[in-house]
C-alpha cells in the first residue's frame, strides 16, 4: 500500500519535472514580455505623466541655461550654455523618470497586484527583469521626446548622434531602474521610497556632470564625481553631442580622466552596463527570498 | 466533549482512501513564527472535487494553511502535496496546478479586464492556442463577458471578485483557493458570488479548497474543518458536524398533548415537554426519526416540525466559543474594509 503510494507519487513528481523542463525557458520569456508590456501599456495611458515629468528638464534647458548663460559672456566656450546643459538634461529625465516607473513595484505591492506576479509559476528573474526593462523603455522614451528638442539648442539632428544618444540614454534608463527595483524590494511605503531615491538621485545627478565640466574642481569634487558611475552614463553622451559639434575637439569637451588618462567611451559604457548587470542580479536575489 | 476530541480521525481515515483520490494531503503540517505557533501541526486530505471549507474566526491560521499549501509560505515542518506535487520540492507544480483567489484585491485597477486575464494567462504559460475561448468561458462563468473592456477601477467590489474568480479559474487550475472570498462584500453580494461558485463547481472538474468565518458559507462546503489556535478540532461534513454536537429538535402539534408525551415516553423512551405550544422533544437524525412517530406514536398529529442545529452550535461546541466572540475586536480589520472602499 505504502509502496504503491510512493511510486505513484514518483510517478507524479517526473511528470511535474517533465513539464516544468518543457515549456520552462519560453514560458519565462513570454513572462518576461508580458511584464515589460504592462509597463508600457501604464506609462501610455498616463499622459499627464509624460507630460509631468518633461517639464522638469525643459525648465532646466531653457530657464536655467538661458539664465545662467546670460552669466557666461559669449557663451560657454563658444557654445551656449543651454547646449553644454542638453546632454545632462537628457540624463535628468531619464534618470527621475526611471527611478519613478521602478516605483510601480511598490505601487503594485500596495495594491496587491505584485502578489499576482509573485505567485505565477515563473522564475523571479523574468518578472524583475520584465519591470527593469519595461522602467528602462519607458524611460528612454522619455529622454527620445526630449532629443527632439535638439535643433532648439544649436545640436544637430543628425540620424547617427540620435540613434548613439539613444542608446545610451536606455543604459542609463536601465541602470537606474535596476537600481530602483532594487530598492522596492525592501521599501513598502511609497513615501519611504520617493523620499529615499530623491535623497539618492539629487546628489548623483549634480555629481554626475550633467550640469558642469568636470575638470579644474576642487579635489574633493574632483573624488566625489569619478566614483559617482552616473558620470560614466553622462559623459559619453556630452562626447558624443561635441564630437558631431566640432570633431576637431572642443576645449568643453572636458572628458572624464583618470589621472591623465582619458577613459575611453567604450570603457565608460561597459562601466554602467557592469553596474546595471549587478544591480539587476542582486535585486533578483531579493526578490526570490520567500516572503 | 471527550469523544469530540478525537475528531480528527476521520481525516486518518479518508488518508487510507489512497492518494489517488486526494486533491491535497496534508501531514503534520506546521507554521511558526518565532513564539507564536500559527499552524500547530494539521492533518488532513481534500477528496478531489471536493469543497473543502476551513472555518475559524480571524487568527486561527486559515490563511497562514493556505499560504502554505500555495507555496506562498515555507512550512516549519510537516509535508504537504497539492494536485500530486510537493508544496516545498515542487513549487513550480503546485503553482501550475493551483488557482488563487486571495483576501485581499491582487488586480492591476489601471487595465481592462481582459488585459488582465491576459497578463495572467502569459504568466501562467496559457497555450495561446485557445485562449480567447478560455477568456471567453470564464468571463462568461462569472458574467463579466460584456465588461471585459472596462477597466477595473470602474467594478464594483463583488465585479472584482468574480473577475479575480475568473482569472484563478483561465489556467485551468485542478484545486481552486479561495481566502475568504467573500470578505467585505455585502449580503447580497456574497450570495451571488456563491452562486457563480456552485455555477462553477458544474462546469469545471476542480476541486475548492475556501477558508471562511462566515457560518452560513460554510454550509455550502461538502466537509468542513474547523480550525482554532492554529489546530483542527473537526473535521467532516457539515450534517455530520451538526449531527455530532446535539440533537434536532422536533416539534409537534397534536390534539392531544398529555397521549403524546406519554406515547413518546413509552414507545420511543423519548422524554417531551411542552414548548411554544408545542409537544417538543430532541432525537438525532430527526428527519428520519418522523416516518416511524407516525406509524408507532398512536396519536394523531397534526403538523411536525424539525429544526437543525445550526454550524454555530457547532462552533461552540468544539471551540467553547463563538465564532464573533473569539475574533473580538480586530482594529485592522476595519481599516482594510475602509481601504477597500476606496
Amino acid at each position: 500500500m505504502i509502496g504503491v503510494a510512493r511510486d505513484s507519487a514518483t510517478l507524479q513528481r517526473t511528470s511535474a519535472e517533465a513539464r516544468a523542463a518543457g515549456p520552462g525557458r519560453k514560458h519565462d520569456l513570454r513572462a518576461v514580455k508580458i511584464v515589460w508590456q504592462r509597463e508600457l501599456i501604464r506609462f501610455a495611458q498616463d499622459r499627464p505623466r509624460i507630460l509631468v515629468s518633461l517639464l522638469q528638464p525643459v525648465l532646466f534647458l531653457f530657464v536655467l541655461g538661458t539664465g545662467l548663460g546670460s552669466l557666461v559672456s559669449g557663451g560657454a566656450g563658444g557654445v551656449s550654455l543651454r547646449t553644454f546643459l542638453f546632454p545632462g538634461v537628457l540624463g535628468m529625465a531619464v534618470m527621475f523618470t526611471a527611478m519613478f516607473s521602478a516605483a510601480s513595484i511598490v505601487w503594485d505591492r500596495e495594491f496587491g497586484f505584485l502578489r499576482e506576479m509573485l505567485v505565477a509559476p515563473v522564475a523571479r528573474g523574468g518578472i524583475v527583469l520584465g519591470k527593469c526593462l519595461g522602467g528602462a523603455s519607458v524611460a528612454a522614451f522619455q529622454g527620445v521626446i526630449l532629443l527632439a528638442l535638439a535643433g532648439t539648442v544649436g545640436v544637430p539632428y543628425s540620424p547617427l548622434l540620435i540613434l548613439t544618444l539613444t542608446g545610451e540614454l536606455l543604459l542609463l534608463a536601465f541602470v537606474i531602474t535596476a537600481l530602483g527595483v532594487l530598492l522596492a524590494a525592501r521599501i513598502r511605503s511609497i513615501q519611504s521610497f520617493f523620499s529615499l531615491t530623491q535623497m539618492l538621485l539629487m546628489p548623483l545627478f549634480f555629481l554626475s556632470g550633467a550640469l558642469f565640466p568636470l575638470t579644474n574642481l576642487p579635489t574633493w569634487l574632483q573624488v566625489l564625481t569619478h566614483v559617482n558611475p552616473l558620470t560614466y552614463a553622462v559623459d559619453p553622451m556630452r562626447r558624443a553631442v561635441f564630437a558631431r559639434l566640432s570633431p576637431g575637439g572642443h576645449p568643453l569637451s572636458t572628458d572624464v580622466t583618470w589621472g591623465s588618462w582619458r577613459v575611453p567611451t567604450l570603457l565608460e559604457l561597459a562601466l554602467v552596463a557592469a553596474l546595471a548587470l549587478a544591480l539587476l542580479a542582486v535585486a533578483v536575489v531579493q526578490f526570490r527570498r520567500p516572503d | 466533549m471527550e469523544e469530540r476530541a478525537t475528531a480528527p480521525e476521520s481525516s486518518a481515515a479518508v488518508a487510507t482512501e489512497g492518494d489517488g483520490d486526494a486533491a491535497v494531503v496534508v501531514r503534520g503540517l506546521a507554521k511558526r513564527y518565532g513564539e507564536i505557533e500559527a499552524v500547530a501541526g494539521v492533518d488532513f486530505d481534500v477528496r478531489r472535487g471536493e469543497t473543502f471549507g476551513f472555518l475559524g474566526p480571524n487568527g486561527a491560521g486559515k490563511s497562514t494553511t493556505i499560504n502554505m499549501l500555495c507555496t506562498l509560505t515555507q512550512p516549519t515542518t510537516g509535508s504537504a502535496r497539492v494536485a500530486g506535487h510537493d508544496i516545498v520540492a515542487e513549487r513550480d507544480a503546485v503553482r501550475r496546478s493551483i488557482g488563487l483567489v486571495f483576501q485581499e484585491t491582487t488586480l492591476d485597477s489601471y487595465l481592462t479586464a481582459e488585459r488582465n486575464l491576459r497578463f495572467h494567462a502569459e504568466l501562467y504559460g496559457v497555450p495561446r492556442a485557445g485562449l480567447d475561448e478560455r477568456l471567453r468561458e470564464v468571463l462568461e462563468m462569472v458574467g463579466l463577458w460584456d465588461r471585459r473592456g472596462s477597466r477595473v477601477m470602474t467594478f464594483s467590489g463583488g465585479m472584482m471578485r468574480r473577475l479575480e474568480i475568473a482569472r484563478g479559474l483561465l489556467h485551468t487550475p485542478r484545486v481552486l483557493f479561495l481566502d475568504e472570498p467573500t470578505i467585505g462584500l455585502d449580503p447580497q453580494t456574497r450570495a451571488s458570488i456563491w452562486r457563480y461558485i456552485q455555477d462553477l463547481k458544474q462546469r469545471e472538474d476542480i476541486t475548492i479548497f475556501m477558508t471562511t468565518h462566515y457560518m452560513d458559507e460554510a454550509e455550502y462546503c461538502d466537509r468542513i474543518a474547523i480550525i482554532d489556535s492554529g489546530r483542527i478540532v473537526a473535521l467532516d461534513t457539515p450534517q455530520a458536524l451538526k449531527a455530532s454536537v446535539g440533537k434536532d429538535r422536533v416539534q409537534i402539534q397534536t390534539p392531544d398533548d398529555d397521549a403524546a408525551i406519554s406515547a413518546l415516553r413509552q414507545r420511543f423512551g423519548i422524554e417531551a415537554a411542552v414548548h411554544e405550544g408545542a409537544v417538543t422533544f430532541a432525537v438525532p437524525e430527526g428527519e428520519q426519526f418522523v416516518p416511524r412517530l407516525f406509524a408507532e406514536l398512536g396519536v394523531q398529529i397534526g403538523s411536525v416540525s424539525v429544526s437543525r442545529p445550526t454550524l454555530d452550535d457547532v462552533f461552540l461546541a468544539y471551540t467553547g466559543t463563538t465564532i464573533r466572540d473569539a475574533e473580538g475586536v480586530d482594529p485592522n480589520r476595519a481599516i482594510v474594509a475602509a481601504f477597500r472602499r476606496r
